[in-house]
C-alpha cells in the first residue's frame, strides 16, 4: 500500500518535471505579461504584432533544430547547420540574382532547390565522416561548419547576396490566415519530424542508436545509411531556414545561421534531449525555441539591454540539465 | 536420431596462431550444452564460427542436417540460430515491445501512413514473456528500469518470439547479482522445456553445473573432454580447463 502511494507520488514529480518546459514557457509569459501591465499598462500576450515577432524568432530557431534533434537523440551532434543554412541562402539567393529582376516563381522554386541541394551535400559528407570514417560527430560537423562556411563566402564575394524579386519577398514576409509564412513552414515541418520520430520505424531505430548502437546493428539494421540519413535531414531542415532568411530580408547572407546555431543546440536539451543520446522529442525542441524567443523579444520588449537574453538563455540552459539530471535521480536508476 | 546442431572439426587460424583445433560436438533438441574453459580456450572464436561472424579455416556446421557454413550472420538468425551476448544488446530507453521487435518493428496504416504498432508489440511481449514465467511490471516503461534477470528474459524472449532452435548464450550471469543468477537458471530450464537446444558458455562452476546436461571442456583451442554433470565433479572440470587430463 504505502509502495503504492509512494509510487503515485514519484509518478507525480515525474510527470511535473516531464511538463517544466511547458510551465517554464507559460511561467516567462506571465512574467513579461505583469511586466507590461505594471510598466506601460499594455498587454505583451495579446498583441499581434508580438505574438507574430516572437513566432518568427521561434520559426528561425527551430528550422535549425529540427533535424538536429534528430541527430541528437541518435547520440551525435550536428554543427554544420550553421552554414548549411548559410550556404543554402547564399546559393538560392545568387541563383535568383542571376535570373535577373523579372524572375518568375518557377525560378525561385529551382533557386530552392538548389540551395537544398548544396546542403544536402554537406550533410552526406558529415554522415560519411561519422559512419564510415568513425570521426566523431563533433569534431567532423565542426570541419564541414568550416568548409561550408568558407564556401559560402567564397561565393558570395565576403558580403550579402541582395536580391529583388517579388515572390521571394511575400514568401518571406506573408500571412497565413494571420500566421507568419515562417511559422507555418517550420510548424509543418516540426509535425512531419515529430511523424518520423515517434511514430516510424526509423525514428525507433534513431532512439536504439542512441541508447546502444550495437542493439541496431545487431537486429541487421544498416546504421551507415541511417546515420547519412539523419545528418542530410538535419542539413536539409537547416536549409529551410536560409531559405526563409533570403526570402524575409531579400538577402542571402552566408553568416546568416551562424548566430543562431547555439540558440539552436540550446533549444534541443532545454526540450529534454541528453546530449548521450536516446533522449528528446520534437514537442520538446518545440517548447525550447519559444523558450528561447520569448526570453529574446521579451527583453528588448521591456526595454533591458539585449545584451541580457546571453544571460538569461545560459541560465535556463543550466536549469534544464538540472531539471534532467534531477528526473533520474526520482525515477531512474535500480529501486 | 539426427542432432539439432552438429559441429564437425572446426578449425580456425589467426596467422599462424591456431585458435581452435579439430573441435567436434552436437547439440540435440531441449538439450543444454556448456562450453566451459579459461580465457583464451577459443570458446568465442567456436561460437563465432557457429553464428557466422567468423568463417573456420576448415570444418563444418549443420542444424538439423542444413549445412550453415559459408553463411551470412544474418542468414545464420534466419535459420535458428540466435546468440545472446552479454551486453544483451537491449536498447534501454525503449519499451520491451519495441526491444523485441528492434530492426522488424510491426506498423499499421493510418491515413495512409505507417505508423508504429505499440500496442501489439507491447502485448507479445507481456505474452513471450509470461511463457517465460516473467511478469512485466509496465510494458510501457523503457527497459532501463527493469532488473538484470528481467533483462536477460527479454533479450531470450527475443530469440522465442523469432523461432529459434539454437540459442547460444555468452556469459549470461557475469554481471548479474545472485537472485538474477537464479531467474536466468530457471529461463534456461523453460528454455529447454520448450525443445530449445542451448550453447552456454561459462566459467563460473556453480552455473555449469546448474544448467549443463552436458559439458564440453576446451583448453588451449582443443576439447580437452567431455563430461556429464553427474559423472564429475568440480576439481575434474577445473583440472581439465587447465589442460592437465583428458
Amino acid at each position: 500500500m504505502e509502495s503504492v502511494a509512494q509510487n503515485k507520488g514519484a509518478s507525480f514529480v515525474k510527470s511535473l518535471l516531464n511538463a517544466w518546459s511547458w510551465l517554464f514557457l507559460i511561467l516567462i509569459l506571465g512574467f513579461f505579461e505583469i511586466y507590461a501591465q505594471i510598466e506601460t499598462g499594455n498587454t505583451f500576450i495579446f498583441r499581434v504584432y508580438n505574438l507574430q515577432s516572437i513566432s518568427v524568432a521561434a520559426s528561425q530557431i527551430l528550422l535549425l533544430a529540427l533535424g538536429l534533434t534528430l541527430v541528437i537523440v541518435a547520440g551525435h551532434i550536428d554543427m554544420s547547420i550553421a552554414f548549411s543554412s548559410g550556404l543554402a541562402s547564399v546559393v538560392i539567393a545568387l541563383v535568383i540574382r542571376a535570373a535577373g529582376p523579372d524572375a518568375g516563381l518557377l525560378i525561385v522554386l529551382v533557386a530552392a532547390l538548389a540551395g537544398f541541394v548544396a546542403a544536402a551535400v554537406v550533410g552526406v559528407v558529415n554522415g560519411w565522416l561519422v559512419a564510415y570514417l568513425n570521426v566523431p560527430s563533433f569534431i567532423g560537423t565542426l570541419g564541414t561548419y568550416g568548409v561550408a562556411r568558407g564556401a559560402a563566402l567564397i561565393m558570395a564575394g565576403g558580403a550579402t547576396v541582395s536580391i529583388r524579386n517579388s515572390y521571394a519577398r511575400d514568401l518571406g514576409n506573408g500571412n497565413i490566415l494571420g500566421f507568419p509564412i515562417p511559422l507555418v513552414i517550420a510548424m509543418v515541418l516540426a509535425l512531419i519530424c515529430h511523424y518520423v520520430l515517434k511514430h516510424t520505424r526509423f525514428g525507433a531505430h534513431t532512439y536504439a542508436l542512441g541508447a546502444n548502437p550495437a542493439s541496431v546493428e545487431r537486429a541487421g539494421v544498416d546504421v551507415k545509411r541511417h546515420l547519412i540519413i539523419l545528418f542530410v535531414i538535419s542539413a536539409l531542415t537547416a536549409a529551410m531556414g536560409g531559405l526563409i532568411y533570403t526570402f524575409r530580408f531579400s538577402a542571402g547572407a552566408a553568416n546568416s545561421g551562424e548566430p543562431i546555431l547555439l540558440y539552436a543546440v540550446a533549444a534541443v536539451f532545454i526540450g529534454g534531449a541528453s546530449l548521450t543520446g536516446g533522449q528528446g522529442t520534437i514537442m520538446g525542441t518545440v517548447i525550447g525555441a519559444f523558450i528561447i524567443a520569448v526570453i529574446q523579444f521579451g527583453l528588448v520588449f521591456s526595454g533591458l539591454p539585449p545584451y541580457w537574453q546571453f544571460v538569461a538563455v545560459g541560465l535556463v540552459i543550466i536549469v534544464a540539465v538540472l531539471v534532467d539530471q534531477s528526473k533520474d535521480r526520482i525515477v531512474g536508476g535500480k529501486s | 536420431m539426427t542432432a539439432l546442431l552438429k559441429v564437425d572439426g572446426l578449425n580456425k587460424r589467426f596467422g599462424g596462431n591456431e585458435a581452435v583445433k579439430n573441435v567436434t560436438f552436437d547439440v540435440n533438441e531441449g538439450e543444454c550444452v556448456v562450453l566451459a574453459g579459461d580465457n583464451g580456450a577459443g570458446k568465442s572464436t567456436v561460437i563465432k564460427m557457429i553464428s557466422g561472424v567468423y568463417q573456420p579455416t576448415d570444418g563444418r556446421v549443420f542444424l538439423s542436417g542444413e549445412q550453415l557454413t559459408g553463411k551470412t550472420p544474418e542468414a545464420v538468425r534466419t535459420a535458428g540460430i540466435e546468440t545472446i551476448y552479454q551486453d544483451l544488446a537491449l536498447a534501454d530507453n525503449l519499451d520491451p515491445g519495441l526491444n523485441l521487435y528492434l530492426g522488424r518493428e510491426r506498423t499499421v496504416k493510418r491515413m495512409g501512413l505507417p505508423f508504429l504498432d505499440r500496442k501489439t508489440m507491447r502485448d507479445d511481449a507481456v505474452e513471450v514473456m509470461k511463457s517465460l514465467g516473467i511478469v512485466v511490471p509496465d510494458p510501457a516503461a523503457p527497459v532501463r528500469e527493469m532488473s538484470g534477470g528481467q533483462r536477460q528474459a527479454i533479450a531470450i524472449a527475443r530469440a522465442i518470439h523469432w523461432q529459434a532452435r539454437l540459442v547460444i548464450m555468452d556469459e549470461p550471469t557475469a554481471a548479474l547479482g545472485v537472485p538474477e543468477q537464479r531467474e536466468v537458471m530457471a529461463l534456461i530450464h523453460r528454455l529447454k522445456a520448450k525443445g530449445v537446444g542451448i550453447i552456454l558458455i561459462s566459467h563460473n562452476l556453480p552455473d555449469i553445473f546448474a544448467a549443463a546436461d552436458r559439458i564440453i571442456v576446451l583448453a588451449r583451442g582443443v576439447v580437452a573432454g567431455e563430461r556429464r554433470p553427474a559423472e564429475t565433479n568440480d576439481e575434474e572440470i577445473v583440472r581439465m580447463m587447465m589442460g592437465a587430463t583428458l
